[in-house]
């Protein structure tokens, strides 16, 4: 009899503290965008600190065996759903596809696995981020100039962005790209490497670089050499100087091609509306998509407050 | 210096050699003071997070204290004195706490970068401050204030390692411990300042670097900066072993890397093999020293 209450009392007690557990699993802030991604994390876990039915642990990896360590410490604890931005696809691979396997509702952020077992997955849209910014520079030349390419970290992504850039001014025989250097997603690198490029190149009518952190560098090397006229710039991914600096009608920068990191934000609403079995508005089938390709936004002055978050740190 | 000359002609314009030095001063300062640290025997992997540390606290504090001369002031001598505590604590549990100094700036470099990156939220220190974004950008004569600062402090660490009693003992101390020790040198003390010396390095460094880019990135100012600023002294010349090493050779060997940078640029290197013509490059320096002094 007194087995029978104690097991009561244990079941009830589960009963009434029933949470959603919710994984949340992010590389380290190692640049500015990374750094945007944990800020936003916390901002959409910010918002369910009233909600007494859903709980979450985030956990941040500087190496992808530190990741994966940290998600089989989120399993053990018994989590509901995993909302999992991979540090590298291959190596978190298994454990993310462990996840799925268990019943836990999976969400893959930006960088895929090498599976198709997971629940859904969610992503920027890296071809249209470099072929957005190509259409527009050779656009505004006319078809004709020169134009430098600034890059990121060597990896994937930025291999597909460079393509995809390379892809949008290939039907402009006049644009000519007279150099093409990483600047390591850094401001520092970028400042340094379009220092070099100035003192090499006389004539030089755009750069594009692989985010906004890196085209403010390269925007300081342009004002230190008095070179900032009859020159168009394009970065990327709405870093919020750059925003304010569309939004103020700056003469620099026009125009900024998104490449959001609060879609950690909506990764983890979509792994909470799942467990809640919510549907998402104007759907008619009850289930969260499987795939989510976000667009590539074009930020122009008249909607540069639409993009614009002060407090963010991106 | 010459093939670059001739595989391009770009790199001999004036503006491009004193790029190539102003891009050089950071590191190069902060090796000068590796250096030190080096041929005492020590060593200094704490170097890169403590540029993005110092530099955001000395554009934390001008923020605070507001956009005039004096306060550019104090925040400078405030970075400085923070520095030469940093200094101080590692150098003290390098030697009286009988750690080896890999471990405690291995330490250092992991805890001042998680530091900065919790200040910051992981995202980036902004100077307000006119005056204090305008030391790292002003040119002096036609010349970049950060070439001259590196000039001046290359200078003035060849006297003090050269021509000073603390000098000899830096020497003395890495070539041979227990013989300083007999001739009644303060061996930990040496040792001790020479990783002041180093913070104090790495202040002068941080203060024109984010001065220059008004800001500091809590996640990547400094990255690699200890590595490079070792690779700097190694090339010039100083022994990994301790006992063996000079600034000029160091101020050119952190040249040598700029020059290679520089280059990598100007010749539009592919992207993935810039890091294989670097090494080669290093590795080759380093041999045909060895080879010429055989």
């Amino acid at each position: 009899m007194r087995k029978f209450l104690a097991i009561l009392l244990v079941a009830l007690s589960v009963f009434i503290f029933a949470k959603f557990k919710i994984g949340v699993a992010i590389p380290a802030a190692d640049h500015g965008w990374t750094a945007g991604m944990v800020w936003w994390a916390k901002y959409a876990i910010n918002q369910y600190k009233n909600d007494p039915t859903v709980e979450f642990y985030l956990v941040t990896a500087r190496e992808p065996s530190e990741q994966i360590a940290q998600v089989q410490a989120l399993l053990a604890k018994g989590i509901d759903a995993l909302v999992l931005n991979p540090y590298e696809s291959a190596p978190l691979t298994p454990i993310a596809v462990k996840a799925f396997r268990e019943g836990v509702f999976t969400v893959i952020v930006d960088r895929g696995i090498n599976s198709k077992e997971y629940n859904t997955y969610i992503a920027g849209d890296n071809y249209m981020y470099g072929y957005l910014a190509g259409k527009y520079i050779a656009e505004k030349l006319g078809g004709k100039g020169n134009v430098v390419i600034i890059e990121g970290i060597p990896c994937s992504i930025n291999t597909e962005r460079v393509n995809a850039f390379k892809d949008a001014i290939k039907n402009y025989p006049g644009i000519k790209v007279i150099a093409q250097q990483p600047g390591y997603w850094s401001r520092e690198k970028a400042f340094e490497v379009m220092q070099n490029i100035l003192t090499k190149f006389s004539k030089i009518d755009a750069v594009w670089t692989g985010d906004d952190d890196m085209l403010l560098g390269v925007i300081l090397a342009l004002k230190q050499a008095g070179r900032t006229k009859n020159i168009i710039l394009v970065g990327g991914a709405g870093e919020k100087h750059i925003v304010k600096m569309i939004m103020d009608g700056n003469s620099l920068v026009h125009v900024d091609f998104t490449y959001p990191p609060n879609m950690i934000a909506t990764a983890i609403n979509l792994a909470v509306m799942a467990l809640k079995g919510e549907k998402l508005s104007g759907f008619y089938q009850k289930g969260i998509p499987r795939e989510i390709i976000l667009s590539t936004e074009t930020i122009t002055q008249e909607n540069a407050k639409d993009y614009y978050f002060p407090e963010s740190v991106f | 210096m010459i093939i670059s000359g001739i595989l391009s002609p770009a790199f001999l314009k004036v503006r491009n050699i004193l790029n190539i030095f102003w891009q050089t001063s950071y590191v190069g300062i902060i090796a000068i003071g590796a250096t030190f640290v080096m041929i005492a025997g020590g060593i200094d992997l704490s170097v890169g997070s403590m540029v993005a540390l110092l530099g955001a606290f000395a554009i934390e504090v001008v923020n605070k204290l507001g956009d005039n001369f004096l306060s550019v002031l104090v925040a400078i001598l405030a970075t400085y004195g923070l520095s030469v505590l940093l200094g101080l604590a590692t150098g003290i549990t390098v030697t009286k706490g009988k750690v080896p100094a890999f471990v405690v700036t291995l330490g250092g470099m992991a805890i001042y970068r998680s530091l900065v990156l919790n200040f910051a939220n992981g995202g980036v220190y902004m100077s307000m401050s006119q005056k204090y974004s305008s030391i790292g950008m002003s040119f002096v004569l036609g010349i970049p204030f950060p070439m001259l600062i590196f000039i001046l402090y290359a200078t003035i660490a060849h006297i003090i390692l050269s021509g000073t009693k603390l000098g000899r003992y830096v020497f003395a101390v890495g070539a041979n411990e227990t013989s300083a020790y007999y001739s009644a040198i303060k061996v930990d003390w040496v040792r001790i300042w020479t990783y002041v010396i180093s913070g104090v390095s790495v202040t002068t460094s941080a203060i024109l670097l984010s001065s220059m880019m008004g800001s500091v990135s809590s996640s990547s100012t400094g990255n690699g900066f200890e590595l490079d600023a070792i690779a700097a002294a190694v090339i010039g010349g100083t022994s990994l072993n301790g006992g063996k090493g000079s600034i000029i050779g160091t101020f050119f060997g952190a040249l040598i890397l700029g020059v290679i940078n520089n280059m990598l640029v100007m010749l539009n290197v592919a992207v993935y093999l810039q890091g294989t013509v670097k090494g080669l490059i290093i590795i080759g320096a380093v041999f045909l020293q060895n080879l010429s002094r055989e």
